[in-house]
């Protein structure tokens, strides 16, 4: 059984017990504890349960690599599932329950799975479930589902938030071991700015666990000397639960900073996301050790050799009495002796190799311990935790020699380096043969923005896997690092006690001459049931790339992403397709290291915050009046104002209605106002526009069409002329942003040598559409200025006061009413709609908003920029051909309009509808024609574009296009409904209101 | 070939699994073929099966550079939909949506053609007039699709927020037989399926060129030697303008990075497929449990297959705004593909200047759910050396006549 | 995430701060134009993977349009130069052609 020594845990503090819970169970662990230490202490061996058999799952190792220990965390708005046991903080409450069973963690039925097991090898659901076809949607994937997943969902709004930083430093160093910790030291001398991220709460990684001795002192001491070191210099910065998540290109690294994963409530943010800007990055991220793949290697209690030392040393954890130590290398017997020195008995330990004459054996020998060479184990016995292990010679087909019984074993496969971060953006591998594993290729870096190498690995993550070399190689590294950045570095490092290890032999299978029945019940990817017998299935079946293979099994998808499985699944692989390993090559590392909470790299921007508002001057006046809004852009536009009783259609009507037969006062202050001004302004404008501004007398407007090189219109509006060299150009509202940069884009790539400037002024001025037939009444009411037809007739402007405010005032009309548009400084924009308001009173006044806007102007007969426009209509298609010069022998899009297609007569043409029942054509209805196409859909001669209900004139009306456009006039034609009726309509002319335009004309 | 069932599982099942035949053969390549695929994506793949099995030309040889399925068609994010604005996109993708529907049983290979649902919410007016004139134009082309209300929505995706403070969501188009399969299973049905046929998949070998005599094709250069044939389908995604380069001609097409990721799996909470463009975020649950969820493209040019962080964030944020719960899910793996994207970014089934030489790309990023009915028309072009109807308008001349197939207009997008 | 140079306010712009502007040095057909030169300015592309011209506005910066020389495939910047340029300045091709021998130059 698992518990809590008497003493020892260097990373403990007895002092601080801390209550929390497991499935309800009340349990309790020291502070410095994580919570798989503190579950292990609890004797808490089986945690979970496999994804897809339902196997009984425990800890197997104690870092970001542990694939089993997953766990739901906490409850309510801050429940969290997949929480790792192994990077999760102990606090006091803590709750948490085990994953992906029913109904308990100790009897799940889905086990009956693992019972099925030899009839669910890899992929096999691609061979069934496949009759009835019907079955796959109703009853085989909701069985799939229900049965895959891990943690349970989360069902409430997350009550936490999360900050991002921008940051910036010379070196990035990722990884506080003593690699890191050595690279900074030399980084740091040099003068460059340099940032150091450790992942975990602690500083200094395994080399105190380990027991190295650093400049003749443990480990211990010179980490926490150098720590103090570098947090002295002004130019370092260390940053502790941050881990590195990603590398991307040009030196962007994100990081998660666990701020408040320990201490939840306590108003901190969650997480924060650092996004470092590097100008070269040291990889010092250690080494990962792999498993072996022996049979019921994965039965609770079989965990990493070096994680149960961690447990041991760092939180005076024992993962069992009596722990069998399995290895192929020297480094587990480290986990033996710490095991003894701990009180803790060893039966055995089970080496691969047939000679085994190191320093770290003779010790164990030694202290006593059995060592048994060239044994691996046959099996290990035990269900839902371990109860011993079955010997075997490791050269043979698993014949046991000997039973031990115990309740934990210790397995290490070797040690592979780190080499995510060096690969995200493209750094290569090279196969190391001493090692048997992959490492950083420093002839094939990862490049930067000057085609630089941007990432430098060291230590353990390089290959040099002791202290003395890792040391040695992250002072080199470092000091290369900040020399290609231009400082001047010392590469001196800490020395170290060199233990000399033998060689490790590299163990695939154990033993190597296994059969199938062992073969499926070695787990190569715990979480994902993943079995060596899988691997050699897919190579058997052509699945012959890793890519293949991996995903034909899912070996490295689960949530570890292959930490722990990939090498030993690409070594079977290699060996069943008779390759190399290099040859068969690794999955691509993508980001991220471990996974990160979403919320995290969402950042703040959320609720009310989610995208930035623009707000105009009277936006906090229609709140007031409480305006249903609708999204224009990032501008939220009154859509209607509903009074009382009033549902939105109703207040619409209202609004147009008050607005033909009294006065109607509109924000128009979103409405795109771009200055052009200079030399050639009038000559741009003419390119600009399909029609000529130049000739615009001053004083005058002007309404103009903007097309794209392709001949589509893109936008349109009245373009006043201020001055002799400068025009004001009005743009839709969604459009100024588009339509500044559109003429920018021009000046500067095209015609740079004409003399022109623009400036986007829409948020420096408030504008109010005064609409109605007491539109000028309320006007004199104010006064101030002569705004008479004499002084002012249509389509001109003039600058003046009204009531004291400076306005710029233009006799212009989308309604086709009386109708000015008065601009003012934006900050005066509230005051002067509050003042319309006052006086207008007495006229009738009333606000409307952009769907009574949209009716109006429909009832005119006007186009709108994304109605009757897609991005694939031209202005002739719209009948605005008057508005084209036709003696200009350029504008942009008059190429575009010659091509055959957009010049052809069958193009669909504008046009009015008017239902025979006077009911209003649905919205994004098509014109049927007879027949169908050579594809079997009904042909279509048209399509409505705008339909509204008239209020004034009480019936529906439309727009659309329909092939023939207004020759088709008198014609009844069908609109087609979603149910596969037709409604009939009457072709008829487009202006529905005041034909002859007598009205605005007064 | 051995038809797969539940009954040949346990037949190997007794003998360990250890029979199973191999999926595909993996032949050297012979001199000469009556056609060559030049890319074993889903596309190609998808080409050369209908080659054979509408008409009868099984002498064909499918060419990769890497391995099979190993470029876009393993890296979406598994939406199949046809629920498309103009008419002759409806058609190749209703074809292919249609066709999904009886993949797995056409291929003896589960493909898990999940049709559970898709979504498409419209959060402004102006969304919701698009999607309507979507729905009436699918009424006409024959495609299933619905406008529904905010509670329907709700019905149906229980975990989305259609309150948000900014965009609240004022209804969907609804295509109850949208949904999605998986992808790998595809391209590998797909592979078993030619391979029995008796056509060569060979993997490992890049085209390094074309041969052409008197304006026709003659065969390809490649990394293992000369390839001879009769007729030429370039299908090549990404990389479609090097391989037309060697061909002698320049496409309307630029490549640029998608991205997409995976969150880790937790228990089923979404069985629809959600997309919502305003905000440019799609969501999906797939049966591992994974929320599915793709972005926005880059906006240079990039062979990469890696985007930039600000895409994922952007999308991220669009879609906590719309399921708040995901926010404390973690992101297991994030990736980027390289799209093709043409002039109006609707894809090219075309002869090409060279004779017998013929190209489909363009997929951008919407080239899995058209799979089988790309490869289906596809193979008609190939056969009969003229286009069908349905690929008659996606000929690359439309560029020049500005015939455009835009199906941005309609507040949709490509995905 | 890209870095470029803006060369006329000197920023090393991150991506964020600029927008794409895709293939630079295009030469515009208008009226009286091919209709073969019309649809090469408006859509075909050189796309290649390896060296590329292409436009790029410091759109949150100082508003300006610039030119970039990047590698597609690595993405490595060979320089940034104003968009009031016909051609890539001759230091910028002879350091391309420096680096990628192979580079069959801009055209």
């Amino acid at each position: 059984m698992s518990t809590r020594l008497n003493k020892g845990g260097r990373l403990i503090d007895r002092s601080t017990a801390q209550e929390f819970s497991f499935n309800g169970k009340r349990m309790r662990g020291f502070g410095g504890d994580t919570l798989a230490s503190a579950l292990l202490a609890n004797d808490q061996v089986l945690v979970g349960r496999s994804f897809k058999y339902h196997r009984p799952r425990g800890i197997v190792a104690a870092g970001p690599e542990e694939p089993n220990a997953l766990v739901n965390l906490g409850r309510g708005a801050r429940f969290e599932p997949n929480q790792r046991v192994t990077t999760t903080e102990l606090f006091a409450g803590l709750e948490a329950e085990s994953q992906n069973h029913w109904p308990s963690l100790e009897f799940d039925v889905g086990v009956i799975n693992n019972t099925l097991s030899r009839f669910l090898p890899g992929g096999f659901y691609y061979k069934t479930f496949m009759w009835p076809r019907a079955a796959w949607k109703h009853l085989f994937e909701p069985i799939i589902r229900a049965s895959a997943g891990l943690g349970k969902a989360p069902k409430e709004r997350d009550a936490d938030r999360y900050e991002q930083v921008y940051a910036f430093c010379d070196v990035l160093i990722v990884g506080g071991g003593i690699a890191g910790l050595q690279a900074a030291l030399v980084a740091g001398a040099s003068g460059a700015r340099v940032t150091v991220l450790e992942q975990t709460a602690h500083w200094g990684g395994r080399a105190p666990v380990d027991g190295d001795m650093i400049e003749g002192t443990p480990a211990d001491a010179w980490i926490a000397a150098t720590v103090a070191a570098l947090s002295a210099m002004p130019n370092v910065t260390m940053r502790a639960r941050c881990m590195a998540a990603g590398v991307y290109d040009h030196g962007y690294v994100l990081a998660e900073e666990k701020v408040a994963d320990h201490t939840p409530g306590d108003g901190r943010p969650k997480h924060r996301l650092w996004r470092y800007r590097a100008g070269r990055i040291i990889t010092a991220t250690g080494a990962i050790e792999r498993p072996l793949s022996f049979a019921g290697n994965d039965i609770p209690g079989v965990m990493l050799a070096a994680s149960v030392r961690d447990y041991v040393v760092n939180f005076a954890v024992s993962p069992g009495d009596r722990t069998v130590v399995v290895t192929n290398n020297d480094d587990a017997y480290r986990t033996a002796i710490a095991l003894k020195e701990a009180g803790l008995a060893v039966p055995c330990i089970v080496d691969a190799r047939t000679q085994v004459t190191g320093a770290l054996p003779e010790r164990a020998r030694a202290l006593g311990i059995r060592v048994e060479t060239g044994r691996g184990i046959a099996k290990v016995k035990g269900g839902k935790r371990v109860t011993g292990v079955a010997l075997c010679v490791q050269a043979g087909e698993g014949a046991v020699l000997e039973e031990i019984a115990c309740d934990a074993v210790a397995m290490s496969g070797g040690w592979s380096p780190v080499v995510h971060l060096w690969s995200h953006c493209g750094g290569k591998l090279t196969w190391d043969r001493q090692h048997a594993h992959f490492r950083p290729d420093a002839a094939r870096p990862p490049t930067n923005q000057d085609g630089a190498a941007m990432v430098y690995p060291v230590g353990n993550a390089n290959g040099a896997m002791t202290a003395a070399q890792a040391l040695a190689d992250a002072a080199n590294g470092a000091a290369a690092a900040v020399a290609a950045l231009g400082f001047k570095a010392e590469a001196v490092a800490a020395s170290a006690a060199e233990v000399v290890e033998a060689a490790m032999e590299p163990v695939w299978i154990m033993p190597q001459g296994a059969g199938v029945k062992l073969k499926a019940k070695m787990w190569l990817d715990y979480q994902n049931d993943v079995k060596v017998s899988d691997v050699q299935l897919a190579a058997r079946e052509g699945y012959e790339s890793v890519e293949h293979t991996k995903r034909y099994t899912t070996l490295g998808m689960a949530t570890d992403q292959g930490k722990l499985s990939n090498i030993n699944g690409l070594a079977i692989l290699a060996d069943a397709l008779n390759e190399e390993i290099p040859r068969v090559g690794t999955t691509t590392f993508r980001p991220p290291y471990a996974p990160v909470t979403l919320g995290a790299l969402a950042g703040e921007s959320r609720g009310d915050i989610f995208q930035p508002l623009r707000r105009t001057p009277m936006h906090g006046w229609h709140e007031a009046e409480q305006a249903y809004f609708e999204p224009v852009g990032l501008w939220r536009r009154p859509y209607c104002y509903p009074r009382a009783g009033e549902n939105h259609e109703q207040a619409v009507h209202r609004e147009v209605l008050n607005t033909r037969n009294a006065l109607g006062l509109l924000d128009a202050s979103t409405l795109g106002k771009i200055i052009v001004k200079g030399p050639d302004a009038g000559r741009f404008l003419d390119m600009l526009y399909t029609g000529v501004m130049s000739s615009l007398p001053v004083g005058k407007c002007r309404y103009g069409l903007m097309c794209n090189e392709q001949g589509f219109l893109s936008d349109d509006g009245v373009v006043a002329r201020i001055d002799e060299d400068t025009w004001l150009c009005h743009t839709t509202s969604g459009g100024a942003d588009r339509i500044h940069a559109w003429m920018e884009d021009w000046l500067q790539c095209e015609w740079w040598d004409w003399q022109v400037y623009t400036a986007n002024v829409t948020e420096q001025l408030a504008q109010v559409a005064v609409v109605g037939p007491n539109a000028r009444k309320v006007l004199e009411k104010l006064g101030g200025m002569d705004v008479s037809k004499e002084a002012m007739p249509f389509m001109t402007w003039a600058d003046g006061t009204l009531g004291g405010f400076p306005v710029r005032v233009y006799r212009i009309s989308f309604s086709g009413e009386l109708s000015y548009e008065i601009a003012v400084p934006a900050s005066m924009g509230a005051a002067f709609w509050a003042a319309l308001h006052k006086a207008g009173a007495e006229f009738g006044a009333m606000p409307y908003g952009t769907e009574a806007l949209h009716i109006m102007r429909a009832e005119k007969g006007f186009i709108m920029i994304g109605d009757e426009t897609d991005g694939t209509i031209i202005p002739q298609d719209l009948n605005l051909g008057w508005a084209i010069s036709k003696k200009k022998a350029d504008y942009l899009g008059k190429r575009g309009q010659e091509r055959t297609y957009l010049a052809s007569p069958d193009r669909w043409k504008l046009a009015g509808f008017e239902t025979l029942d006077g009911s209003v054509v649905p919205d994004g209805s098509y014109i049927v024609a007879p027949g169908t196409n050579a594809n079997g859909q009904g042909n279509t001669q048209g399509r409505v574009t705008s339909t509204y209900y008239s209020p004034t004139l009480k019936k529906g009306i439309a727009m659309g296009l329909v092939r023939g456009g207004l020759d088709r006039i008198g014609d009844v034609v069908e609109f087609n409904t979603v149910t596969g009726g037709t409604v009939k309509a009457k072709v008829v002319d487009p202006v529905f209101y005041d034909k002859d335009g007598e009205k605005p004309n007064v | 070939m051995t038809r797969y069932s539940v009954f040949a599982i346990a037949k190997q099942a007794l003998n360990y699994h250890l029979g199973w035949e191999r999926a595909w053969a993996s032949p050297a390549p012979k001199a000469q073929y009556d056609a060559i695929i030049v890319g074993a994506g889903g596309h190609g793949l998808a080409t050369a099966y209908y080659l054979g099995k509408n008409h009868g030309i099984t002498n064909v040889a499918i060419i990769e550079k890497g391995w099979l399925g190993g470029g876009n068609t393993g890296r979406n994010t598994t939406i199949i939909r046809s629920n498309y604005l103009q008419d002759s996109s409806a058609a190749i993708y209703e074809k292919a949506r249609s066709l999904y529907e009886t993949m797995s049983q056409d291929l003896n290979y589960n493909v898990m053609f999940s049709p559970r649902g898709l979504l498409m919410l419209a959060q402004t007016h102006h969304e919701i007039r698009g999607y309507q004139r979507t729905a009436h134009a699918n009424a006409l082309q024959g495609v299933k699709t619905e406008w529904i209300e905010p509670a329907k929505v709700k019905e149906l995706v229980p975990i989305i927020n259609i309150d948000g403070p900014r965009y609240p969501v004022l209804g969907a188009l609804y295509q109850a037989r949208g949904g999605t399969a998986r992808h790998d299973a595809v391209a590998w049905g797909y592979a078993r399926a030619c391979s029995a046929m008796g056509m060569d998949i060979i993997q490992q070998c890049e085209v390094t060129g074309v041969r052409s005599e008197g304006g026709m094709v003659k065969g390809v250069e490649t990394t293992k030697g000369f390839i001879g044939c009769k007729k030429m389908g370039i299908v090549v995604a990404g990389h479609s303008g090097q391989v037309a380069d060697m061909a002698g001609f320049r496409l309307p097409v630029e490549a640029v990075a998608l991205q997409a990721m995976v969150s880790e799996p937790i228990k089923p909470c979404m069985d629809v497929v959600v997309m919502a463009n305003t905000v440019h975020g799609y969501m999906s649950q797939s049966d591992k449990g994974e929320m599915v969820i793709g972005g926005g493209t880059d906006g240079f040019n990039n062979f990469t297959q890696r985007g930039s962080f600000h895409h994922i964030e952007e999308t991220l944020r669009a879609l906590i705004e719309t399921f708040p719960m995901i926010s404390r899910l973690k992101m297991l793996r994030q990736w980027g593909g390289i799209v093709d994207m043409t002039g109006d970014r609707s894809p090219i089934i075309s002869k090409t200047p060279l004779g017998n030489c013929f190209i489909n790309c363009g997929w951008g990023t919407g080239g899995f759910k058209a799979i089988p009915g790309s490869g289906w028309a596809m193979a008609e072009l190939m056969a009969k050396g003229e286009p069908g109807p349905l690929a008659e308008a996606f000929n690359m001349w439309r560029f020049k006549e500005g015939q455009f197939i835009d199906e941005s207009v309609a507040a949709g997008v490509a995905h | 995430m890209l870095i470029l140079e803006c060369p006329y306010c000197g920023v090393k712009a991150e991506e964020t701060e600029l927008s794409p502007g895709y293939e630079a040095h295009l030469k515009r057909f208008g009226p009286g134009s091919s209709d073969e030169d019309f649809e090469a300015y408006m859509f075909a592309r050189k796309n290649p993977k390896g060296v590329h011209f292409e436009r790029w506005r410091h759109v949150y910066g100082c508003g300006k349009w610039f030119l970039a020389a990047r590698d597609t495939n690595t993405l490595e910047v060979f320089g940034t130069y104003p968009a009031q340029s016909s051609e890539p300045p001759a230091e910028l091709q002879a350091k391309i052609k420096a680096k990628r021998p192979d580079w069959k130059g801009y055209k």
